[in-house]
């Protein structure tokens, strides 16, 4: 059997293909990346909560009622909508977050988010974080205000669940 | 500008071109065979792939300590594997950015092109997107790393509601379900890119899928070789109390990763801006496409040949609709012709001895016909008078580009029937042929380089008539950088001809070889 391509012709095509392999090899893996400077930490701010309806249910009327088509003849009138929920976080008495929240969904039912991620120094910090989620105009209804210590490269996550009593760190 | 940094690519690929065909050869050289190595890198992917899912425990508790596993405990077989799956991965985006850029520079996206232009953008995002799952499902540092910046980043899109990032918070928040999800996508996206690589190659005829033999060996080789010296490893296991940071990137997979992290809208900007301006490549200015080849039914017999030696699947055969007593005829897909004349070449009533009427074929570009072919050969030959007297038929994408006034400027050399260079020899008119097309491992028109040489070695149909002295013609194959190669080639050329002048005067025949039906039987 002849080859169709001599040896020396095949080593260098080897070498040239070894190269361009271990070029990709190499880069697959290096240089590494930084996310975060060294000496730092992250806190990640995160819930997903819903507030109130904006208003209560009401009693539909029996002429109203009898308006409507007969499959969507229900007595309570309840809106679909809910409120916005605001929500502040300060880290070290700085606000670093301070928003309202609108509810989610095109008809705004689902629960109002918020992700966010804050870069601290390592070491302790003192974090607050507040939410109100009912119609008072002022002050809040849930917050946690907590001394923690941030170990550099750590990721500390800030959660709400009523369920949970509010805020709580997972 | 664009045109700018078209020429500096193409005059990089030509170097380099020129390089490996000096090493290896061109009928091995991987510039060559980009397209083919993508697919091949495609299949050892998938092997690799297969062989790996089925040591790999999908849980995501589980997913890294199998990972780990196998590709130390068996590092032999599933760890080279691994180191396969990864690197060939990596190839794949470096031989597709070369394929990418060597079909810009040699401007091969325009007119009847522009399919496999626009179905390579896809493309693109389907590689991309499975090479991102794939580091996913390690579930090590880095796929924690892709893990939150890439739901980062599609968070920002308004179309989830719950942030998918919150999958990601922190440990307890980490759930099964999702990644299912990925180990599907992982497999499905894959499945998408082969479908739509299928759909690429849909508009060309006898698409190079396949790499020669002795490439794939040397490839697999070289694989294996990084494979042992530098096996692909794990990063640690994903923590998520943790920021994984530093941590190793692959470079050609998540070079935008940074920037993802850092402003996910200029970076989903920059994606949209680069998808729509690079699908819209092929419309851009300067908009010069030639007019289709057009079928005079009149000379066609049906005979195939045309459709044989289209490349870009333009042509068809249809039953006759003008009651000639043939089974047959030819039709033209107008879209997908890019007008390079190789079916006037190969069309037997493609003959230059017929001395009465219009010289008409059966199928003929009506910008370059095949009349003003011969016209052009009297032009040239009457206004020659050199000796030896030659003929230049050259292609307008190759070395002969730069030369201008003497030569018979085709848009390939393969547009020129054999019959043209037996009637210039024969009739007396020159006493020498030479043809000067592409560089042989970069045919603009795909397979112009090798039907012609097949014609000429009498191979393929339209043969060269075996009567047509050999030591008359001179082929070279070569890129516009290669004028200084293509004239010393000529010269040299020259020389033997005046030779051969002295040794055996050229004789003259006036017998006028087949016509169209003889051809067809
Ligand atoms: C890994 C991904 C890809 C693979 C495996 C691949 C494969 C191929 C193959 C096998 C051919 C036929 C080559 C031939 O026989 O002449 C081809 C042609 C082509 N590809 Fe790709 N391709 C890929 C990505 C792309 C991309 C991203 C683009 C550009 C956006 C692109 C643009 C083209 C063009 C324009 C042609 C036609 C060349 C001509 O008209 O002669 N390809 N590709
Ligand atoms: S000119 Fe002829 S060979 Fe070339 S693409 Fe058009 S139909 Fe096909
Ligand atoms: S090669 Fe010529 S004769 Fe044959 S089918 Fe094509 S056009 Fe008709």
């Amino acid at each position: 059997m002849s080859l169709p391509v001599s040896i020396p012709r095949l080593i260098g095509l080897f070498a040239v293909l070894t190269a361009v392999t271990a070029f990709a090899a190499t880069f697959s893996n290096a240089p590494a990346y930084r996310q975060i400077p060294a000496g730092t930490g992250v806190i990640k701010f995160s819930f997903s909560h819903s507030a109130d309806r904006g208003r209560e249910c009401r009693r539909r009327t029996p002429e109203e009622l009898a308006k409507l088509p007969p499959n969507m003849r229900r007595p309570l009138d309840c809106p679909r909508s809910r409120r916005a929920i605001f929500a502040e976080l300060a880290i070290d008495d700085v606000v670093v977050f301070s928003k309202e929240l609108p509810p989610s969904g095109f008809a705004k039912d689902g629960p109002s988010q918020v992700y966010r991620r804050f870069m601290v120094a390592a070491g302790s910090h003192t974090i607050a974080a507040r939410l109100r989620d009912t119609p008072r105009a002022s002050g809040f209804d849930h917050e946690r205000i907590e001394a923690v210590s941030v170990r550099p490269g750590q990721s500390l996550a800030l959660d709400f669940r009523p369920e949970h009593g509010g805020f709580i760190w997972r | 500008m664009i045109a700018l940094v078209r020429r500096g690519t193409a005059r990089g690929f030509d170097a380099a071109e020129r390089g490996l065909n000096r090493l290896a050869g061109p009928a091995v050289n991987p510039l060559a065979q980009l397209g083919a190595l993508g697919f091949f890198l495609f299949w050892i992917v998938v092997v690799s792939g297969i062989y790996l899912f089925m040591l790999f425990d999908t849980g995501v508790e589980n997913a890294h300590a199998s990972i780990e596993w196998y590709s130390t405990r068996y590092a032999w077989h599933a760890g080279v594997m691994r180191s396969f799956h990864r690197y060939a991965s990596d190839m794949m985006i470096v031989v597709m950015a070369l394929h990418l850029l060597r079909e810009f520079s040699r401007d091969r996206y325009r007119g009847g092109r522009w399919f496999s232009w626009v179905t390579g953008v896809p493309v693109i995002w389907f590689l991309y997107m499975s090479g991102i799952t794939g580091y996913w499902l390690v579930w090590d540092q880095l796929a924690q790393y892709i893990a939150t910046t890439s739901t980062e980043l599609l968070d920002w899109l308004p179309i989830f509601g719950e942030p998918i990032a919150r999958n990601f918070l922190a440990p307890s928040s980490l759930s099964n379900r999702f990644f299912t999800l990925l180990v599907f996508l992982h497999i499905a996206v894959p499945l998408l890119l082969l479908f739509m690589l299928w759909i690429h190659i849909q508009r060309i005829t006898r698409p190079k899928v396949n790499p020669p033999r002795t490439l794939a060996a040397l490839t697999m080789l070289a694989l294996l070789a990084v494979s042992i010296v530098k096996p692909a490893l794990s990063q640690g296991a994903a923590d998520l109390a943790k920021v994984p940071s530093p941590v190793g990137l692959d470079w050609f997979y998540l070079p935008l990763y940074p920037l993802a992290d850092a402003a996910p809208g200029a970076l989903w900007g920059l994606l949209g801006a680069a998808t729509v301006m690079l699908a819209a490549m092929p419309w851009l200015p300067p908009l010069r496409r030639m007019k289709p080849a057009t079928v005079d039914l009149d000379h066609c017999n049906g005979c195939g040949r045309c459709v044989e030696d289209c490349p870009y699947d333009a042509l068809q055969l249809v039953l006759r609709s003008d009651g000639l007593p043939y089974h047959v005829e030819v039709v033209v897909n107008t879209d997908k012709c890019v007008s390079c004349g190789i079916c006037t070449g190969a069309c037997p009533s493609s003959t230059p001895f017929r001395s009465t009427g219009p010289l008409d074929t059966g199928i003929d570009l009506p910008d370059v016909t095949f009349a003003s072919m011969r016209e052009r050969l009297h032009e040239l030959a009457a206004r020659d008078t050199s000796s030896p007297r030659l003929l230049v038929i050259g292609c307008w994408h190759g070395a002969a580009a730069a030369r201008g006034e003497d030569v018979l400027s085709l848009p390939c050399v393969a547009a020129a029937p054999p019959s043209l260079i037996d009637y210039a020899l024969s009739r007396g008119l020159v006493d020498g042929v030479v043809i000067a097309g592409c560089s042989e491992s970069a045919c603009y028109n795909r397979l112009g380089v090798e039907w012609m040489q097949q014609r000429i070695a009498g191979e393929r149909n339209p043969y060269l008539r075996s009567r047509v002295p050999r030591d008359r013609i001179l082929s070279v194959w070569a890129s516009p950088a290669e004028g200084a190669r293509l004239d010393h080639e000529i010269n040299t050329f020259k020389v033997r001809l005046a030779k051969l002048a002295q040794e055996q005067p050229q004789q003259q025949t006036t017998e006028t070889p087949t016509t169209v039906r003889e051809a067809a039987s």
